[in-house]
């Protein structure tokens, strides 16, 4: 799989943040690639960057310009980027409870109609995939998670809501994800976890993180409260 | 610590928040990394007080607050020139002054520019969250609980560190109007004819009614891309210039979300942020292409002119 992937490339955007670049295409291979590499950005320690931000197929580093030591970064990205995750190594795999439809999930019947298939069936679609975190962004935790079952991938709706619950979990086409905290927001939503899935004041902040893979696992409505505030250790 | 509060909010103003320089190293979790809109004149303000540069500051927009000082304090305001008084006794900006206990500071309405920075001496010391005191008012974190400040909010100052500095009036960045904006073209310039490059930088914009910490969403030529399709979705940095289907351009300011995945046209350089900092709703802007080498050397010139108005913080 790694012979597939050419070396990525380093463009600038201003003089504060280098994008290093692999290949521009959605896939699990080339975010695998991104992910390995913002971690070894990271652990270099490289003088004057101050944040490494893993994307879909490129990796954000943000410079003090001042201060950035071009030709260290250049060093690591030449010496780690093909270099996958550790051999025998498994991506974490993150069950998130979710209570379907009713209050919790307004858009469900909605989908279901734009499916052409009852409420249940695009509950079932919706939690037999495994999905792969490609990154974190729009708002803290808020992970975007790919890829929808093609038949209930519904776009986004046409009027955004002023007001999506916290934990409230939506559809935009073929992606899905969880609203951490209350927020405006267009995605259809088809259930709720009562996880929070950012805390600040937590050690691991954000429940998900890129590379992660991800199963929805259908809680019946009456397990909201005992799982709320989660996920316990 | 069970002081209390060293500064009372009296009148919040238009949007007064906490701001430091900003929230870094969690965007990888979709922490905005939000901080101060013009971060040379917070720099500035905490640099008259004693303070290290990324102590927390006040930013103050458009329209001064109220504010009650509950022990003597030792303040400066940098930034947008604003009508101060101590006590009903008018006050200079641009070098630190005794603000009394018990004597209310009154901050106007803006003269010139939009933003305006108070620091005090130990900085103002509402909790760290993820590694800054910063307000991201969208996912309200950081500051007073996320917000902006309000009647009655009471706020802690920490311990100063140092002595009193050289007293030492300095100016702010000198604001044109039409302000001028440097930037470097990219990432995704490719994206765009040759006539939208050239209204990006030959024509005037207005920062339109419908801007915030965010972003400024600016009225002027359109700027449609050559292509219909849109980039994946990627990192972006404070100064991004985006440009959705419409084409009317979109400057990322402080507040800005992690990644972005409209076509970038340009990115101001990181010099000329402080003045785009300054801009408020109805302000006039050009852009300049400019090279890396004058990227570099814009920001060394702004670095040595905050030097001068810091002796303590020049090296031997």
């Amino acid at each position: 799989m790694s012979a597939l992937l050419a070396r990525p490339r380093l463009h600038h955007s201003g003089d504060s943040l280098v994008l290093v670049e692999f290949e521009a295409r959605v896939a699990p291979e080339v975010n695998d690639r991104v992910v390995a590499l913002a971690d070894a950005i990271g652990q270099a320690r490289v003088t004057g960057v101050r944040d490494v931000v893993p994307g879909y197929t490129s990796v954000g580093v943000h410079v003090d310009p001042l201060h950035f030591d071009a030709a260290a970064l250049e060093q690591v990205v030449a010496h780690s980027w093909d270099v996958a995750r550790p051999a025998g190594s498994q991506p974490r795999v993150v069950d998130v409870p979710v209570c379907y439809g009713g209050v919790h999930g307004p858009d469900l019947d909605a989908v279901a109609a734009y499916a052409g298939c009852t409420a249940d069936d695009v509950v079932l679609r919706h939690s037999q995939q495994i999905y792969r975190v490609y990154l974190l962004g729009f708002l803290p935790g808020f992970a975007y998670l790919g890829t929808v079952d093609a038949a209930i991938a519904m776009p986004r709706r046409a009027a955004p809501r002023e007001r999506v619950p916290g934990g409230s979990v939506g559809i935009a086409g073929l992606q899905t994800g969880v609203y951490p905290d209350e927020s405006p927001g267009g995605w259809q939503l088809v259930g709720r976890t009562p996880w929070r899935m950012f805390a600040a004041e937590r050690v691991a902040p954000a429940v998900l993180k890129a590379g992660d893979l991800v199963r929805f696992a259908s809680l019946p409505h009456d397990q909201f409260d005992v799982h709320a505030g989660g996920p316990w250790p | 610590m069970t002081r209390g509060p060293a500064i009372t909010v009296v009148r919040p103003g238009l949007l007064t928040t906490v701001q430091d320089l900003g929230r870094w190293g969690s965007q990888a979790l979709g922490v905005p990394v939000s901080g101060a809109m013009d971060t040379f004149a917070h720099r500035l303000a905490n640099g008259l007080v004693g303070n290290d540069g990324d102590a927390a500051t006040l930013e103050m927009t458009l329209l001064g607050p109220e504010l009650r000082a509950e022990r003597t304090l030792m303040a400066a305001v940098a930034g947008a020139e604003f009508a101060l008084s101590v006590a009903g006794k008018p006050v200079a900006a641009h070098a630190p002054f005794i603000w009394p206990a018990g004597t209310s500071l009154r901050v106007g309405a803006r003269r010139h520019g939009s933003r305006a920075y108070l620091a005090v001496s130990g900085g103002i010391d509402t909790p760290v969250v993820l590694g800054s005191r910063a307000t991201h008012l969208v996912s309200r974190m950081g500051g007073v609980s996320g917000r902006a400040l309000m009647s009655g909010d009471g706020l802690p100052v920490g311990v100063a560190r140092r002595t009193v500095p050289v007293a030492r009036a300095v100016s702010a960045l000198p604001l044109t109007e039409p302000a001028l904006v440097r930037v470097l073209l990219g990432p995704q310039d490719a994206w765009f004819s040759r006539p939208s490059i050239e209204a990006l930088l030959n024509e005037e914009f207005r920062v339109s009614t419908a801007s915030n910490r965010m972003g400024y969403r600016l009225e002027g030529p359109s700027l449609a891309a050559a292509r219909s399709d849109e980039p994946i979705s990627e990192p972006v940095p404070f100064g991004s210039i985006q440009v959705p289907t419409g084409g009317a351009p979109i400057l990322l300011m402080a507040d800005r979300q992690t990644a972005g995945g409209y076509p970038k046209i340009a990115t101001v350089i990181t010099a000329d942020l402080p003045v785009a900092g300054q801009l408020g709703p109805g302000d006039r802007l050009r852009f300049a292409a400019c090279t890396r080498a004058e990227a570099r050397a814009a920001l060394i010139a702004r670095e040595r002119e905050l030097l001068r108005a810091m002796p303590e913080e020049v090296e031997a």
